[in-house]
């Protein structure tokens, strides 16, 4: 079958000729911020670089970052480039780790965020026939109504379900026969876990797709949802300040890194240390501009999610960067008695063991001087089932702390707990607990 | 000849323990004994009841982990050296003793304990051919 592309012409642009339509476009938003925008025009004139004197892409390394402390400090509006009657739609980001951003967007924005939308959609194999199960929450989070417009952009059916009430999902899942779902990775595993506790069969539901973003997730993970809900996962990326989900996505026929719409935007990589912009494939922070969006232009904005850009093209014919998976945050990133540890790392360890389910906590602390990392990890009913001895369960924990330590060289202390009673996540899963006080 | 024991995960925390029981006492189950195996972060809860499908349904139901084992009830003759007379008897063929409890109630004259074996078939052999009474579940849940 061929592969489905939904805007081709923009979406397989030869890198020179796409790349001259970033530059040009890179010109015009230039200018406009630092026309309309206090901060940028501060901002570019402490680093004394005008709009003018960006001649090339590469001249992009010459401006100043956007952090997320930048968008607290213009809370709510600061930022904003047009005036409030040409925006039509607010949303904040979630604010999980302070004070939460506003973002803007104008009719257009919606209307460029919806097309966005629905090439991951199509690029995830969906048409116009598909029922699409959208389980990200509505509301001030952007997923929502992102996924919502795109879906609707398509021509597909969707099925506004926002998060929560995970037992009535399960029941629209069964009796409107979604083929295809999206929500968080650790929001589908408790759908999938749920809806076997309550004897349905997950595997056999209409369901054929999943598309799972807005939280870092493993390979590993994305095998298990692939087995208990019998679909094909797929990995989307969006972030509300850039734009919300749909920044990038994976496309079905390559599943190997997500495909950035170049088009609407300038992807970096840099090192969040120093700020300098790293060669492609090398592991960095991201950082994005934007390209055509109107309301809430971002210039060079570190997201503090570290990935990889990958560059050889793809099987699937569209001539998008791709980003790999997302190995965390940068600011999530724990450091360990000088280890470098992402939670998704664990998570790669849990679930390579037979027998454990990626539902786990970290608790950090600092005794004395050492810092200790404790994994809290849930028991499983197969691990279980076959387990009634202290010295079995016993065994299991040391194995975890052995494959840590193997994989990741840090010593944790693993503590078998209780399902459920660790936090099920219907948003975004914190896994980590940093009670040290440095 | 055998008896289905339930084993249930159980953190070391307060209450844990309460919501078992009390899960149970709505379900008009009745404990007729039960161990407690534990370290310092988590403990084992075994039970012997009175209606095995029911206790794993209910529990099963509020999350608990659950496994079922088959052990062995056996009579152990109450005076010095009963149990003994018991051991003696496995000691020579290899069979392991995994753990042990005892029965609250008594049968007749006798003790009753619960064994867990490795090898419970052959357990149940060897204690039969040298006269020792080994209990039925069904019995034993109405002692």
């Amino acid at each position: 079958m061929a592969v489905m592309i939904y805007n081709e012409e923009f979406e397989t642009l030869p890198r020179e000729v796409l790349e001259a339509l970033q530059f040009k476009r890179l010109q015009q938003v230039l200018q406009r911020v630092y026309h309309t925008v206090g901060f940028y025009r501060r901002t570019f004139d402490a680093a004394g670089v005008k709009p003018d004197d960006i001649k090339t892409l590469a001249d992009l390394s010459r401006l100043p970052f956007t952090s997320k402390q930048d968008l607290r400090e213009n809370y709510p509006f600061g930022l904003f480039a047009v005036p409030m009657s040409s925006v039509v739609r607010l949303h904040a980001s979630s604010g999980t780790t302070g004070r939460s951003t506003v973002v803007g967007y104008t009719k257009r924005d919606i209307d460029t965020w919806s097309e966005l939308m629905a090439r991951c959609f199509v690029a995830a194999g969906l048409t116009k026939n598909d029922i699409i199960h959208n389980a990200y929450g509505y509301g001030l989070f952007t997923g929502g109504l992102g996924a919502h417009y795109g879906a609707e952009r398509l021509g597909a059916s969707v099925i506004p379900m926002s998060g929560g009430n995970t037992k009535r999902q399960i029941m629209i899942l069964q009796d409107f026969g979604p083929t295809a779902i999206c929500c968080t990775p650790s929001y589908a595993l408790n759908l999938a876990e749920q809806g076997q506790a309550m004897g349905v069969d997950m595997r056999s539901l209409r369901l054929r797709v999943g598309i799972f973003g807005a939280e870092p997730w493993s390979d590993q993970m994305r095998d298990q949802l692939e087995d208990q809900l019998a679909i094909q996962a797929l990995n989307i990326y969006g972030l509300s300040e850039v734009m919300g989900p749909g920044v990038a996505m994976e496309c079905s026929e390559g599943r190997e890194g997500m495909h950035i719409f170049e088009d609407h935007f300038i992807v970096e990589t840099i090192n969040p240390e120093t700020g300098a912009v790293l060669p492609p494939g090398e592991e960095g922070e991201i950082v994005f501009t934007t390209l055509s969006k109107e309301a809430f232009p971002l210039i060079r904005y570190r997201t503090r999610d570290v990935a990889c850009l990958i560059t050889a093209p793809c099987r699937c014919g569209r001539s998008h960067v791709r980003m790999g998976r997302i190995m965390g945050r940068s600011d999530d990133m724990l450091i360990i008695r000088g280890v470098n540890v992402f939670p998704s790392q664990i998570e790669a360890v849990l679930v390579g063991i037979e027998g454990l389910e990626p539902h786990y906590q970290l608790v950090v602390d600092r005794g004395g001087t050492l810092d200790t990392l404790e994994v809290q990890v849930e028991v499983s009913e197969r691990t279980f089932a076959n387990a009634d001895e202290v010295k079995v369960l016993q065994k299991m924990e040391r194995r975890i702390v052995k494959d840590i330590k193997d994989y990741l060289g840090v010593s944790a202390k693993v503590k078998l707990v209780e399902p459920k009673s660790l936090q099920r996540f219907e948003g975004k899963a914190s896994r980590v607990t940093d009670r040290r006080k440095l | 000849m055998k008896v289905d024991q339930i084993s249930i995960f159980l953190e070391n925390k307060p209450g844990g323990l309460e919501r078992v029981t009390r899960i149970l006492k709505e379900a008009n189950i009745n404990i007729r004994t039960l161990s407690i195996a534990d370290t310092s972060e988590f403990g084992i809860l075994r039970l012997i009841v009175n209606d095995v499908e029911a206790a794993v349904r209910v529990l099963k139901e509020d999350g608990f982990r659950i496994s079922r084992t088959t052990v062995v009830a056996v009579e152990v003759p109450d005076r010095p050296g009963g149990l003994h007379s018991i051991m003696e008897v496995l000691s020579g063929h290899d069979i392991n003793v995994e753990y042990l409890y005892a029965f609250v109630e008594k049968s007749g004259e006798n003790a009753v304990i619960i064994v867990r074996f490795d090898n419970p078939d052959q357990a149940i052999d060897i204690l039969i051919k040298n006269n020792l009474t080994v209990l039925p579940g069904a019995k034993l849940y109405s002692l």
